[in-house]
């Protein structure tokens, strides 16, 4: 690894580890760091302290953690694959089918009857994830398949309109599924790190870490893609299989945080840019720990925010992200020379 | 060291056969320069011999070996391709580029030894392009991109280069240095340089060989002063408006 990329990834890693330990210290409840990082190792595992920081603040973090981590590395792959410096999961609409899915499949539950109902719920943390994860291929094939045909800036733009077609179709079918079989799934009002149960955390922490293997295992031949399908395979690319691989891990990193999460914003989109300006390459491999580190520092800081103690609970995650990453996009957008000659 | 053995390129579709049958075999250091008019079959022909494309029938031999039928990472190694296409991508670095052209040749991290390091330094030098490392690739003129191209094409140590039509885009001192560059390659590295240009003077100047396509799915092949000699490159190129004239080596409007 070069000097650049281990010296941003061990800085990342510092910050990413301090905010942790503000996140478990903090909150309405202040805590002094050191008694929260003692709760943590369970030294003082009696008491409100260790309760506070094991089992409301700690799964709060580690969601946050895996899902930033997922969604920067995730961003990577998808600009690399699209060849699209403004794609990730929520700007071309996987988050949004990922939640597609899921919908239909509590819809169908909920319409087919007590039972069906009483399985989802029985198999709440696969069925979810297996659902979410058929909407993000989905609509990962039909972005692939388009993106063959439509410019950059147009594909962003038919991303996010599906995705705002898949959101309204989600929150109807929400609607008369839970008229019609009682609350299954409560859907998401908006994306958030404090709905995931403990015993829901290993799977989102399994795909997660099989996803980020298989970018790792996918790295090299990513990097030829950046030029292109023809020079890929001049120098020795599978084209279509490295293709199928690199969306498989996509979904894997992807589908799971639309499961638990919700459609979390604009970390898979600007995470990988900050990435490239860290390691001084777009060469895949350097890019993926700055990617995953600098995705869940993001995503924590954003999740602080939201929890610092506030007069009353009224900030949402994604206005957070928003407010710091729809900026970067539009400056993106106005001087990167590679969206401006696109193609 | 390269032969076309009853090498027939095109499309199983409605643009079909191209080119039919061609045979002829290329010495190693050979500076090759394909010539043609528009829809001749110039890229089709590349894009078969460097086996991007499946070919229709015979095969293109790269010392013995047919290249269509090598695995791609053993292709990868032998045969390198320059094209048309000018590849963006943001943040990437005119050494990320060239270093892709070491990628056949590294492990699974693709993480370059001593000796990558040094073919790519080489090949950035070769090409001209040692002044632009560390600059991104984006922000390269027309003619810079071509060079780093070449130098990648160069440090993937090739016995065939393949460069389609890659001149298009320079203005003619560039396009002078950039044949003769490769010409010098060919002729240092005992690569065998395809390319195939538009540029008919520079080309009938340069090139050790021409291989002329008429249009008409026939192809001549020679040096260059035999073809003109011979009246093909009139042949091919003469329309209503001009005519070659061989003892001038260049067009004339028809009065």
């Amino acid at each position: 690894m070069p000097v650049r990329v281990t010296t941003s990834s061990l800085v990342l890693l510092a910050a990413l580890l301090a905010l942790a330990i503000y996140a478990l210290a903090r909150g309405q409840i202040a805590l002094p760091f050191l008694e929260a990082i003692k709760a943590l190792f369970g030294a003082e595992s009696e008491g409100l302290s260790g309760q506070i920081v094991r089992e409301i603040r700690l799964p709060r973090v580690l969601a946050a953690v895996l899902a930033g981590s997922a969604l920067g590395v995730g961003g990577v792959l998808m600009q690399a694959l699209f060849r699209n410096p403004v794609a990730d999961g929520w700007s071309l609409g996987l988050l949004a089918g990922g939640q597609l899915g899921v919908a239909l499949t509590v819809t169908a539950a909920a319409f087919a009857g007590p039972a069906a109902v009483s399985f989802l719920t029985l198999f709440a943390g696969p069925s979810i994830t297996l659902a979410a994860a058929a909407g993000v291929a989905l609509a990962a094939a039909a972005m692939l398949a388009l993106g063959r045909r439509l410019s950059a800036i147009t594909l962003l733009v038919v991303g996010l309109m599906m995705g705002f077609t898949a959101q309204g179709l989600t929150s109807v079918l929400l609607h008369f599924a839970a008229r019609a079989g009682g609350r299954v799934y409560g859907g998401w009002s908006d994306a958030s790190f404090a709905g995931v149960q403990p015993e829901s955390l290993p799977w989102l922490a399994v795909p997660i870490v099989a996803g980020m293997v298989l970018a790792v295992a996918t790295a090299k031949p990513l990097s030829s893609l950046l030029l292109g399908e023809n020079y890929a395979q001049s120098l020795g690319v599978r084209v279509g299989a490295l293709r199928r691989l690199a969306l498989t891990a996509t979904v894997m990193l992807v589908a799971p945080v639309v499961a638990f999460c919700g459609p979390v914003s604009f970390i898979g989109l600007i995470v990988p840019h900050l990435a490239r300006a860290l390691a001084g390459s777009a060469r895949i491999l350097p890019l993926l720990p700055i990617a995953a580190l600098g995705g869940a520092l993001l995503a924590l800081a954003g999740d602080a925010i939201v929890h610092a103690p506030w007069e009353q609970h009224f900030l949402h995650l994604n206005a957070i992200l928003a407010i710091v990453g729809a900026p970067a996009v539009i400056l993106l957008l106005v001087f990167s020379p590679a969206l401006r000659g696109w193609r | 060291m390269l032969a076309l053995e009853d090498l027939s390129a095109g499309y199983h579709n409605a643009r079909g056969v191209v080119l039919r049958d061609v045979r002829l075999e290329v010495q190693a250091g050979a500076f090759v320069c394909i010539l043609g008019r528009n829809g001749a079959g110039k890229s089709t022909l590349m894009r078969t011999i460097a086996g991007l494309q499946a070919a229709l029938g015979g095969a293109a031999r790269l010392q013995g070996e047919a290249i269509n039928q090598m695995r791609p990472a053993v292709r990868a190694r032998r045969v390198a391709v320059v094209l048309t296409e000018r590849p963006a991508s943001p943040g990437l670095r005119v050494d990320d580029v060239v270093a892709l052209g070491r990628q056949p040749f590294t492990g699974w991290d693709g993480r370059m030894a001593p000796e990558d390091e040094r073919i790519v330094e080489e090949a950035l030098a070769r090409a001209g392009a040692s002044g632009f490392r560390g600059r991104y690739f984006d922000h390269l003129s027309d003619g810079e991109r071509q060079r780093v191209m070449i130098a990648r094409a160069i440090a993937q140590t090739p016995r065939l280069m393949v460069l389609d039509e890659i001149t298009a885009f320079l203005d003619l001192p560039g396009r002078v240095e950039v044949m003769s560059l490769l010409r010098r390659h060919a002729h240092e590295s005992g690569t065998v340089v395809l390319l195939s240009s538009h540029d008919l003077d520079l080309s009938l100047q340069l090139a050790d060989s021409v291989w002329l396509l008429d249009g008409g799915g026939d192809l001549k092949v020679g040096p260059p002063g035999e073809l003109t000699r011979a009246g093909h490159i009139g042949a091919a190129f003469d329309t209503a408006e001009i005519t070659f004239a061989p003892e001038l080596g260049r067009f004339q409007l028809r009065r």
